[in-house]
């Protein structure tokens, strides 16, 4: 079954501005999905559609087989939302933030309580239930939402840049958190700019941009279309000038350091041997850019003109 | 779907919400028409006499009264409603499966309380000045609850449509005190002179006014029923918008 499934949609914005320009998407249930796309490209109008925050120009989204428009209820209990910016009242506490969410899904209050201890446990802030929002560092925020979010044990869970702004440490922590919720069974759809986020997540992907699906593809099968590899290489000695090696692209980024594009069918062996031949060191490597990266921007920048 | 437990929850919420701030909600209605009793009912009372047989402070009472109950429940839906507008945390009750009456109950009916809450306040206040025994207890609570009702609602029409922290405070301030203040709080609409008793009785504030005081005292300008069908009008009238507004999403959603 689709989690979620999404029909020729549209959105034009009162000024004009066509912000999705009919596009057809599904996640299948169990997915941890990446919807990615530049800024402006679509993504947020579509999740506020997805999530009831902005009205559609046309088309349809359905959550688990119920229609967003004709069985609005169903459609919204399975859907929980991670937004991008903090939303919640600053004066609550953050026990009453995730209890009154869970009583707005319907939840009666035993079993509220019950969700809401689970939730704040799960994201480590039930020793912070009682500290007033306002007063909770970024990433605690962020994780609040989460709590929000998952207390009705919602099917589908939307994250929109969740990561966004948090240090590294509560970064891995909430991909750790991810994991878990989608292995218990919770698709995930999931936007980002940390592309090396999705690339390590992500079973499938869509990127968006200017309002159509330009991608929409399994991550394996993305990847595996990228023919050159980034390395840097960082050398023992400095060099007078950068080598020049067959079937390979250098440059020089300083004189102890090597940009190299290595095509799939050459590899690294091939590289190696040659700068053994010219007795150039090499300390160490790596990838220069992430693959997904790579891929992204030359995916946005082509701006292919099919919707799917 | 069990809406209820949503309703309850919303309700409880934004009675927390003013219960919490009580020194900005509870209190200066309590200081301001003290003052008002002691100024205009004691000092200024004494040398004007009665109105239609009752003293001057047995009739300004009810329309003090009711005139904190009309403000107090407007203002706490729109600066409720707005703050949470600007707050984005609607995003909270627009993502849930919440139907729009649900939303629209919950606000008005926090509004509804807190204007009651007030009028108690103000009566227990109006204690300590006069002496009033009430005439039809059915007539007091069914105007005092519709009028709660009729301004909370209006209040939650002011938030939506509200765009700045300005528009919540122009109807307030240059629309509904002016209203309040001629609709009959200090005053019986027969000592004015005959156009302007005919412009008064525009004023749907005079009616709600009137009938309360009949209530309380049993005094009134206009027809009881004429008051009832204008304030049912309202509320009927008001509902109604209010639901289109959050069908179409008008103020709160793009």
């Amino acid at each position: 079954m689709n989690a979620l499934s999404i029909r020729n949609l549209r959105k034009t914005y009162n000024n004009g501005f066509e912000a999705l320009k009919g596009i057809n998407l599904n996640v299948e249930e169990g997915d941890f999905f990446a919807l990615l796309g530049p800024n402006g490209a679509g993504k947020s109008t579509a999740i506020g559609i997805i999530s009831s925050l902005v009205n559609e120009s046309s088309g349809s989204v359905s959550i688990f087989g119920h229609d967003l428009k004709t069985d609005r209820a169903r459609a919204k209990s399975c859907l929980g939302l991670v937004p991008q910016e903090v939303n919640f009242n600053q004066f609550d506490t953050v026990k009453s933030i995730v209890i009154n969410q869970a009583g707005y899904y319907g939840l009666p209050r035993k079993l509220a309580l019950q969700r809401t201890e689970y939730c704040l446990k799960q994201m480590d802030l039930w020793d912070k239930r009682d500290t007033v929002s306002r007063r909770l560092s970024g990433g605690m925020k962020r994780r609040v939402m989460i709590a929000r979010a998952m207390v009705h044990a919602p099917k589908l869970l939307i994250l929109d840049e969740p990561t966004a702004g948090v240090d590294i440490e509560i970064r891995r922590a909430m991909w750790k958190m991810m994991e878990t919720v989608n292995q218990q069974g919770t698709t995930i759809i999931l936007t980002t700019h940390y592309l090396e986020e999705a690339e390590s997540l992500c079973r499938n992907i869509a990127i968006i941009d200017q309002g159509l699906i330009v991608e929409n593809s399994d991550m394996a099968s993305l990847l595996a279309r990228l023919h050159v590899d980034h390395f840097v290489l960082d050398l023992a000695e400095p060099l007078g000038q950068v080598p020049v090696l067959a079937g390979y692209q250098i440059e020089g980024v300083t004189d102890k350091v090597l940009n190299v594009a290595v095509p799939k069918e050459m590899g690294l062996n091939q590289l190696f041997s040659q700068l053994s031949a010219l007795n150039i060191k090499v300390i160490s490597l790596k990838n220069k850019s992430n693959r997904l990266e790579q891929l992204f921007m030359d995916l946005v920048e082509s701006k292919p003109a099919g919707t799917e | 779907m069990n809406y209820s437990i949503a309703l309850k929850t919303l309700i409880i919420k934004e009675v927390f919400r003013f219960i919490r701030i009580w020194p900005q909600t509870l209190l200066p209605p309590a200081i301001t028409t003290a003052l008002y009793f002691l100024i205009f009912g004691k000092l200024i009372g004494d040398r004007i006499g009665t109105i239609n047989g009752a003293s001057y402070m047995d009739y300004i009472v009810p329309g003090i009264i009711l005139m904190s109950v009309i403000s107090h429940s407007y203002a706490n839906v729109v600066s409720s409603f707005y703050s949470t507008k600007f707050q984005r945390n609607i995003e909270e009750l627009l993502v849930a499966p919440v139907p729009n009456w649900v939303i629209l109950g919950g606000y008005v009916s926090g509004g509804i309380i807190r204007g009651l809450l007030v009028g108690l306040v103000v009566a227990l206040i109006s204690l300590l000045f006069a002496d009033i025994a009430v005439k039809n207890m059915l007539v007091t609570l069914s105007i005092v609850l519709l009028t709660a009702t009729v301004f909370a609602l209006a209040g939650f029409i002011n938030a939506v449509l509200a765009e700045s922290f300005d528009d919540i405070s122009i109807i307030p301030n240059f629309v509904l005190t002016p209203l309040s203040y001629l609709g009959g709080v200090f005053y019986s609409v027969e000592m004015l002179p005959d156009i302007w008793q005919t412009v008064s009785r525009g004023n749907p504030i005079l009616y709600m006014i009137n009938a309360f005081r009949y209530g309380l005292i049993g005094v009134t300008d206009v027809n009881i029923q004429l008051a009832y069908l204008i304030t049912g009008g309202f509320i009927g009238v008001l509902t109604l918008f209010s639901l289109f507004l959050l069908h179409k999403g008008i103020g709160i959603k793009n």
